[in-house]
């Protein structure tokens, strides 16, 4: 604040910061400890006079102590993003100023002509529905053919679609002009292929792995021999897929299919069986595999065997 | 093409909003990252930051090669990582041959570099080498006290400027109204030469006076470092301006329905919620329940039992 006498620091209690511009530290190096000390001390004084201040400020009595109202800080530091900027007026908000309308607050509740209610302006049960006209009369203008609910439809199709563009629209001005809202987001789309309504949609990354794999490996070696590109990911799971027991046990080995039959035996046949045999699903099972079998002969969507046609087959003879 | 993205939670409307532009700011967050290579001290020196700093700062682990603070493309990683975090100040470190335990301070105007300071460490001390009463231990997130000492801070100009970024670094919030009870630590800084400032960071011990305020006494606490200036590139002067820009506080929020006149004064309006004929309660005024009859009916009681026991006086 005052730079007059030599002892005056200076003080910016908003940021609890002082600055001792008059202290000259020796060049004469003297060792670390002195030099530490005379630096502990020189800051303590500083400290000091921010808390002399600070503690003279009115305070108000909280449970967790004082409280006191900081002044604003004076050392001007630059901000992080830059000032809001005006929005742009949008189209409707240029053309009212012109024409000097004013915005009139609605209410919410309106009072209904054909039902003699009032009945609220948005939402359920409201005003004017479109859905709620039972009639529509029949005007010398209009066509035969038409169908004047659907007509209606679709001219509210178009107002909202209009509407829409307008928005788009008053969006980008303001983009333009760097006041885009904080909520929106113009994001540019690609364009529909034409003839389509929608647009492919995206794939993730997870998924386009497991796709590239699947292909990688369809190869007529299994993809083994192929040469891999950078940061394509090894297949998913090599090697077999199925693991079976040996069914002629080796010499002195125990025999492992054995001993997993009797496992499963002995689960059904022990006395805990039935919670772990499901017999009604079972039962079930069974039924209708045996429907299917019968059924299976006269199945007219598999494909039938031509037992009249002969396989050819190669003369191994010569 | 364009469409209209909008957050679909509020969440995420809120997120969106708390990092637009305002007019009163946030307080600042800080970016810590490294390079290529760290030496121990380095490391230390940017864990024990974090550590100062914990709730306004974000710290990568990872190391960064293409970073170059100083050259003129190296700087569009920092700027996506400031986009991303929200974080307007970063310090980054690296440490080569030419440029022992560099420390590279930084500030970000829109996520874009708006000035650099690039110090050296030297004399690092780390805050588990001091010992003293874990009591006085200065508590997380609490606001400090800054100070800086020497004449080389007002007259030399990369002085001037680190005593700007220590203060936007250290600073943490900005409040209104502030905790006695809560202030505990203090950072000093000290231009003990023309390019060589000395950094430490104390907690604060209050000891009674005679007055209300008490007797400051700091004890070393955290870590303290001699930074030695290297390079420095200063802000554009037009961007300096226009980061400088201060609105002038706005008018607060009206109040709703009262106007100041000069020639009428302070005037109020009053509504008054529409009068329901149909639904007002009207009094019950059936016979029994009216006051009159009510009391009526109670001194007849007591003067009948008045005059019951009088007759049985008379008749004993």
């Amino acid at each position: 604040m005052d730079m007059e006498t030599d002892q005056i620091y200076q003080i910016d209690v908003g940021n609890l910061l002082a600055f001792n511009p008059n202290h000259r530290f020796s060049s004469a190096p003297s060792s670390r400890e002195e030099l530490v000390k005379e630096c502990v001390t020189e800051g303590t004084k500083l400290v000091q006079a921010i808390a002399d201040t600070l503690f003279n400020l009115p305070s108000t009595e909280t449970n967790d102590g004082p409280l006191v109202q900081l002044p604003p800080p004076t050392t001007k530091l630059p901000r992080e993003k830059h000032l809001p900027r005006p929005k742009p007026p949008t189209k409707w908000e240029e053309f009212a100023l012109k024409k000097g309308i004013q915005k009139r607050k609605k209410d919410k509740i309106v009072y209904d002509e054909t039902t003699d209610k009032f009945k609220r302006r948005h939402g359920y049960d409201r005003v004017n529905d479109d859905n709620d006209i039972p009639i529509i009369e029949a005007k010398a203008s209009d066509e035969p053919g038409e169908d004047p609910f659907a007509k209606r439809l679709d001219d509210k199709k178009k107002r909202v679609g209009k509407q829409e563009k307008n928005r788009l629209e008053n969006l980008k001005t303001a983009a333009k002009a760097g006041a885009l809202p904080s909520h929106v987001q113009l994001a540019v789309t690609g364009l529909p292929i034409s003839g389509t309504k929608t647009q492919p949609k995206k794939i993730g990354k997870e998924a386009l792995g497991d796709v590239a794999g699947l292909a990688a490996t369809s190869t007529a070696s299994g993809g083994k021999f192929d040469k891999k590109l950078p940061g394509e990911k090894p297949p998913k799971k090599q090697g077999k897929h199925h693991k079976y027991l040996p069914v002629v046990p080796r010499y002195g080995w125990v025999d492992e299919e054995k001993e997993q039959t009797n496992k499963v035996l002995g689960k059904l046949l022990s006395k805990h069986s039935h919670e772990i045999l499901n017999v009604g699903k079972a039962i079930n099972m069974y039924n209708d595999k045996k429907e299917k079998k019968k059924s299976g002969r006269s199945d007219k969507l598999k494909a039938k065997k031509d037992i009249t046609k002969k396989k050819p087959y190669a003369n191994k003879a010569n | 093409m364009m469409e209209i993205r909008t957050p679909k939670t509020h969440k995420a409307k809120r997120v969106l909003e708390k990092r637009a532009p305002k007019l009163v700011e946030n307080g600042k967050k800080t970016l810590i990252l490294h390079g290529t290579k760290t030496s121990a001290t380095l490391s230390s020196v940017l864990m024990e930051l974090y550590r100062l700093k914990k709730g306004g700062a974000i710290k990568y682990s990872r190391r960064n090669e293409n970073i170059r603070p100083f050259e003129s493309g190296g700087e569009t990683s920092l700027e996506f990582f400031s986009q991303k975090t929200d974080c307007s100040i970063f310090a980054y470190g690296s440490h080569t041959k030419k440029r022992p335990d560099n420390l590279v301070l930084g500030r970000m105007y829109d996520h874009h570099v708006y000035d650099l300071i690039e110090v050296g460490i030297e004399n690092f001390k780390s805050l588990l080498s001091f010992s003293y009463d874990k009591k006085i231990a200065p508590h997380e997130g609490s606001k400090p006290f800054i100070c800086f000492t020497g004449e080389g801070f007002e007259n030399v100009p990369e002085l001037k400027q680190l005593k700007e970024v220590l203060t936007d670094l250290f600073r943490g919030e900005v409040v209104d109204n502030l905790n006695l009870t809560g202030l505990d630590r203090a950072y000093i800084c000290s231009a003990v030469s023309p390019t060589k400032v000395f950094l430490t960071h104390c907690a604060i011990k209050l000891k009674k006076s005679g007055t209300i305020v008490p007797r400051i006494e700091l004890v070393e606490v955290g870590p303290s470092m001699d930074l030695v200036i290297r390079r420095n590139r200063l802000p554009n002067e037009g961007l300096r301006k226009e980061a400088m820009k201060s609105s002038k506080d706005k008018p607060k929020k009206k109040v709703k329905n009262v106007d100041q006149d000069d020639v009428l004064g302070k005037r109020g309006r009053i509504f008054i919620p529409e009068q329901e004929v149909g639904k007002t309660p009207l009094p019950d005024k059936s016979k029994g329940v009216k006051r009159e009859r009510r009391e009526g009916k109670l001194k007849k009681k007591n003067k009948e039992e008045g005059s019951a026991s009088k007759k049985h006086k008379e008749s004993e």
